[in-house]
């Protein structure tokens, strides 16, 4: 049956994002407190939107900053730590984690560096990204 | 002499600038059959409350409520806010008469010990490490039940004795 083979794929899914660390047990967490058991229209795929959402504009946000001639290194941080906020919440971990190595570049002021960590962030978030569209298409 | 306290769900208000960390604790507090109004700064919750903050333009939005009795048990904040933090919102409250009982707790994604204790030093209930989870919310009703019952205690101290001054503790 065709709900059945849907389910199985999006089991898999899941499982492979907690086993490579994608998702920690926040995730979990957000999972539990679903109503229905599934993640499309309840309060996963909700959260999932909004932490995409989220991510996107502020890494828009920080690349404009760093293609300023002078960089404000304080707004960089402002938004790196909106953005480790957000995907703590929604159990991202890797995201969270590449926030964190961030961290480091714009406290060095190191324009290049921060150059460097944004790239890992976006790499890190459009990973995930997939995987929680996957999840929400999936459960259609 | 007990009075039964009435069977309404607790209501609380959530302050937090994350649309993302709005939705969380507002779906945790739900679940644990709360009553939840979020608002996303200091300022409105300030507006929520009735209280006016001097600094801030205070829009009309709560105007046309000021009659309506708001009954709060307990205020939740994220610490870190752009404007006013979740520190400048708890000294408002601790400063004003009418809610300084409210307990309040305080979140926050960062474990900094001189920011939880300067929080609890101004009279924060709790301190909740982020990403808060089910498990927080269960330490919340003992604050609540704890504060209702001095609530209720001062009520009996001044029907007992109205025209001595009581001595708070």
């Amino acid at each position: 049956m065709a709900a059945a083979a849907l389910r199985a794929q999006l089991n898999a899914l899941l499982a492979n994002m907690f086993t490579t660390g994608m998702v920690d047990e926040q995730f979990q967490q957000l999972q539990s407190l679903q109503e229905d058991g599934g993640s499309a229209s309840g309060f996963v795929a909700e959260v999932a939107t909004l932490f995409i959402d989220d991510a996107d504009r502020i890494i828009a946000d920080i690349a404009a900053l760093l293609d300023q001639p002078v960089v404000d290194f304080d707004k960089v941080d402002a938004h790196v730590h909106q953005l480790k906020g957000s995907s703590s919440s929604v159990g991202a971990q890797k995201v969270k984690l590449a926030c964190m190595h961030f961290r480091q570049f714009y406290e060095a002021k190191s324009k290049e560096g921060c150059l460097m960590a944004l790239a890992l962030v976006r790499s890190e978030f459009c990973d995930v990204r997939n995987k929680f569209q996957t999840m929400m298409q999936l459960e259609q | 002499m007990a009075v039964a306290i009435a069977e309404a769900p607790f209501h609380v208000l959530a302050v937090d600038d994350s649309v993302l960390d709005r939705k969380l604790i507002e779906r945790l507090l739900k679940t644990s059959s709360f009553q939840v109004t979020t608002v996303d700064s200091g300022t409105k919750a300030l507006e929520f409350l009735g209280l006016h903050d001097e600094d801030a333009s205070i829009s009309s939005v709560h105007a046309d409520q000021l009659d309506v009795e708001v009954n709060v048990n307990l205020i939740i904040t994220d610490y870190c806010m752009p404007g006013m933090t979740g520190y400048d919102l708890l000294k408002k409250i601790k400063e004003s008469s009418s809610f300084r009982d409210i307990p309040v707790v305080i979140m926050s994604s960062e474990n900094i010990p001189s920011r939880i204790n300067r929080c609890l030093e101004e009279g924060a209930n709790e301190f909740f490490l982020k990403p808060v989870r089910l498990s927080d919310m269960s330490k919340l009703k003992p604050h609540i039940m704890k504060s209702r019952c001095k609530e209720h205690c001062h009520q009996d101290e001044d029907l007992l004795s109205n025209s001595e001054t009581n001595p708070t503790n």
